[in-house]
C-alpha cells in the first residue's frame, strides 16, 4: 500500500521518537531528518534508521521535496524558527504539523477536532503542549455534556523528561495550555499549572483535570462521556489511563489521569513527550488517509500577501 | 556539648527577618484572611520594626486556583491595601514558576511589591531564569528560594544556588518546606552555599516548626553564614507553622544578634492579633509532626485532613504515602488522588463505571 512521505525537522528527542512511530504507521513513511548540527547524535541515529539527513536546516531539505515526494513535515524545533520553516514548506505544498509553541495554525487535539482540520485541509496545525494533549480531551468530554465555566489542569512531569526549552519558558507553556483549554477544551476560562518532579525512579506523567460546570453536574452523563473520550485517546496513546474519578464536589468535577509512554525512543515515564509525538503522528495519519483516498489534495500556499490597510483595521 | 551552645562570634551580627504570616499563614487560614485583617497585621508588624513582610495567597502569585484554593481577594487587592499603610517595612511576594508568571509579577510590582521569593523545588532551579531576570529588571530585591531543600545534598543544593545567582538572584534561600531538617543538615547546606556563592550574595533560611526545630535551625543557619531568616509571628504558617518570629527574635536578643525588631511589640502582635485569628492552634500535633518526620510538604496538612473526612482514610496514612511517593510542593492534587487510591484498596470507594 502506498504511504505518504514525511520529513522530520529537529533531530532531538521528539524528532527521534517520531521516527519510530511513523515507521510503524500503515500510511506514513519517514524519509528525511533535518538538523542543524552535522555532529548531532540525532542525525546519525536517523541515518542509521534509513532516513536521508541534512544538517543544513530546512533549506537543505527544500531542493529534495519534489523529487522525494514529501507531503507532510513535522516541526520539532522552536517557536522562533517555525514560522519560516512552515512558510517555505507550505509554499511547496507540504502540510506542516507544528510541535513547537509557535501556534500559527489552528490548535489540534485529535479526538476533539482533528476531523474538522482534515476536512478543511489545513496546511499547518499546532499540537499545543503535552499538558494540552493530555488534558483537553477530558475538558472537552465534560463541556460537550454541560457548559464549563472554568477548567484548571495540573500537569506533573518527571524532571528527566523536561528539556531546557520548556524549562526556560515555563510561562509560555502555561499561557499556551491555558488558552487551549478554552479554545479547544470548550471551557469559558482556563488555567494550567505545571509541576516538575525529580523523584528517582522517575514518576510517570500525571494530569489532574478540574472543571467547574454551570449548574449541578450531570454525573452519569459526564462519567460516560469521560470514559468514552479516554477510549478515543487510548487508540493512539495506549498508556492513557484513568487513575481516579470522575469525582464530584458541588459543581467541581475532578479527573485524575496517568500517561505512560510507549517507550519507543523515550522512556515510558515520559508520557508527556510520547503523547505529543503520538498525537502528531495520529494527526498526520488522518491527513494521509484522506490524501490516499483522494478526498483532499494538498496545494502550495501562496506566499502571504502584505496585510492590507483594510485587514489591519 | 550541644551544637546549640552560644557562639560568641554571632554577637553583633545583623540579620534581616522576613515575616511570613500573611503568605505562609494564608495556608493555615485556608486562604481566608480578609483585606482588613491583612492591613491590621501588616501595620502591627511594621510598627514592631520588621523590615520585610510577605503578602500573597499561600501559594504565591497565580495561587488562586482549585488546586490551591481561592483567597478572599486577589493578590493585587491585598497588596494595594497593605503597601500604602506601612511606615518602613517593604512588602515581598512569592512566585513559583509553573504556577505564577511574569505577568503577575509585573502586576504585583505595580501594586507596590518590592521584593520577591522566586521559588523552585530544590533540584529545578533552571525553571526560574526568566522570572529572576524579570524581577531584577523591575528593580526588586530578588531571592532564589530552593524548596524542600532536604531532598538535595549540600553540594547539589549549592549548584542549584549557583544557577539562581547566575540568573541574577541577590539572595538564595535554603527552604525547609517539610520542617524535616535538623541543625546539622541546615549548617551543611548553608555552608555549601557559602562556599560557592559570591561574597555579596546573601543566604537565607526558611524553616518550618514540624519537629520543633524552627528557631534552632535558624540559629544554625546564621552560624553557617545566613543573614536572612524567614519566620512568622506566632508561627502562623503551614504545617506546625513557620519559625515563630517573636521566639526567634528573643533568642537573637539573648545571643546578641541584631534584628532591629522590638521584641515586646512583636510578642503583643502574636498574642493579641495573630493567635485570636487562628482557626486551629498552629502547633506540633500528630499530623504536623508526621510532616516533619516523613519529610512532606507542610501545606499538605489541611488538604490531607479534609481527605480523611471525605474518604475515611487517616490523614497520617495519606501523608506517609505522599512522602513515600516523593510528591513535592504544588502537587496538592495528588493528596486527593492518593486518598482515593488508598480508599479503594481498603474497600471504602469503588471505581466509576459507565452507565451503559
Amino acid at each position: 500500500m502506498a504511504k505518504i512521505k514525511c520529513a522530520l525537522i529537529g533531530s532531538g528527542n521528539i524528532g527521534t521518537d517520531l521516527i519510530y512511530k511513523i515507521q510503524r504507521s500503515p500510511v506514513l513513511e519517514p524519509v528525511w531528518m533535518v538538523g542543524i548540527d552535522p555532529q548531532s547524535e540525532g542525525l546519525a541515529r536517523a541515518r542509521d534508521m534509513g532516513l536521508k539527513v541534512t544538517a543544513e536546516g530546512v533549506d537543505g531539505l527544500l531542493p529534495h521535496v519534489k523529487a522525494d515526494g514529501i507531503q507532510i513535515a513535522f516541526d520539532a524545533t522552536s517557536a522562533y524558527v517555525h514560522a519560516e520553516n512552515s512558510r517555505k514548506l507550505n509554499a511547496l505544498g507540504v502540510m506542516m504539523i507544528d510541535l513547537t509553541p509557535a501556534a500559527i495554525g489552528p490548535l489540534c487535539v485529535p479526538p476533539v477536532n482533528l476531523r474538522e482540520h482534515a476536512d478543511k485541509c489545513e496546511m499547518n496545525v499546532n499540537m499545543i503542549s503535552c499538558a494540552g494533549q493530555a488534558t483537553i480531551p477530558i475538558v472537552n468530554a465534560v463541556s460537550r455534556v454541560q457548559s464549563v465555566e472554568y477548567a484548571e489542569i495540573v500537569a506533573s512531569l518527571s524532571s528527566r523528561s523536561v528539556g531546557p526549552g520548556t524549562r526556560a519558558n515555563l510561562d509560555e507553556f502555561t499561557f499556551t495550555t491555558s488558552n487551549a483549554l478554552v479554545k479547544v477544551g470548550g471551557a469559558r476560562r482556563g488555567k494550567a499549572l505545571c509541576i516538575i518532579n525529580p523523584a528517582d525512579p522517575p514518576v510517570i506523567m500525571r494530569n489532574t483535570i478540574y472543571c467547574l460546570t454551570d449548574g449541578e453536574p450531570d454525573q452519569k452523563a459526564i462519567i460516560d462521556s469521560v470514559l468514552a473520550m479516554i477510549e478515543q485517546v487510548q487508540k493512539y496513546v495506549p498508556g492513557y489511563r484513568l487513575v481516579n474519578g470522575p469525582i464530584f464536589d458541588g459543581k467541581k468535577v475532578s479527573v485524575f489521569m496517568e500517561v505512560a509512554g510507549l517507550g519507543d525512543y523515550l522512556p515510558r515515564y515520559a508520557g508527556n513527550l510520547d503523547i505529543m509525538t503520538a498525537a502528531a503522528c495520529r494527526t498526520a495519519e488522518m491527513f494521509a488517509e484522506e490524501i490516499l483516498a483522494g478526498t483532499i489534495t494538498l496545494k502550495p500556499t501562496a506566499p502571504a500577501a502584505a496585510i492590507t490597510a483594510q485587514e489591519a483595521a | 556539648m550541644s551544637t546549640l551552645n552560644i557562639n560568641p562570634s554571632l554577637k553583633g551580627r545583623k540579620v534581616i527577618v522576613h515575616d511570613m504570616c500573611l503568605r505562609d499563614g494564608m495556608h493555615a487560614k485556608r486562604e481566608q484572611i480578609s483585606i482588613e485583617q491583612m492591613v491590621k497585621v501588616a501595620k502591627a508588624i511594621d510598627d514592631a520594626g520588621v523590615p520585610l513582610l510577605q503578602v500573597t495567597h499561600g501559594a504565591g502569585l497565580g495561587g488562586n486556583s482549585l488546586q490551591h484554593g481561592f483567597a478572599l481577594a486577589t493578590n493585587e487587592a491585598y497588596l494595594s491595601a497593605v503597601v500604602p499603610q506601612l511606615k518602613q517595612a517593604k512588602v515581598s511576594v512569592l512566585l513559583i514558576p509553573g504556577l505564577g508568571t511574569m505577568r503577575e509579577l509585573r502586576s504585583a510590582h505595580a501594586c507596590g511589591a518590592r521584593s520577591v521569593h522566586v521559588a523552585t523545588h530544590c533540584t529545578e532551579a533552571d525553571t526560574s531564569p526568566q522570572h529572576i531576570a524579570c524581577a531584577r529588571e523591575l528593580g526588586m530585591d530578588t531571592t532564589g528560594f530552593l524548596m524542600m531543600a532536604h531532598l538535595n545534598t549540600p553540594e547539589g543544593l549549592a549548584q542549584q544556588a549557583k544557577l539562581m545567582e547566575s540568573y541574577g538572584a541577590q539572595t538564595v534561600y535554603v527552604t525547609d518546606s517539610a520542617g524535616y531538617m535538623l541543625p546539622g543538615d541546615v549548617k551543611a547546606r548553608v555552608q555549601a552555599l557559602r562556599d560557592v556563592l559570591k561574597p555579596e550574595t546573601e543566604i537565607g533560611f526558611h524553616g518550618h516548626h514540624n519537629l520543633g526545630m524552627g528557631v534552632a535551625n535558624s540559629i544554625a543557619a546564621i552560624e553557617a553564614g545566613a543573614s536572612r531568616i524567614d519566620a512568622s509571628v506566632a508561627g502562623l504558617g503551614a504545617g506546625a507553622g513557620n519559625t515563630p518570629l517573636e521566639v526567634f527574635v528573643a533568642v537573637c536578643e539573648r545571643m546578641g544578634i541584631d534584628t532591629g525588631v522590638d521584641l515586646f511589640k512583636l510578642m503583643d502582635v502574636a498574642e493579641d492579633v495573630i493567635v485570636p485569628m487562628m482557626e486551629h492552634m498552629v502547633r506540633v500535633d500528630r499530623e504536623s509532626l508526621t510532616l516533619g518526620f516523613a519529610g512532606v510538604y507542610s501545606t499538605f496538612l489541611l488538604h490531607a485532613k479534609r481527605c480523611e473526612k471525605r474518604f475515611g482514610v487517616p490523614a497520617r496514612d495519606i501523608l506517609v504515602e505522599l512522602g513515600r511517593k516523593k510528591m513535592i510542593g504544588g502537587q496538592e492534587d495528588m493528596i486527593e488522588d492518593t486518598a482515593m487510591t488508598l480508599a479503594k484498596e481498603r474497600g471504602l470507594l469503588n471505581d466509576v463505571a459507565r452507565a451503559a
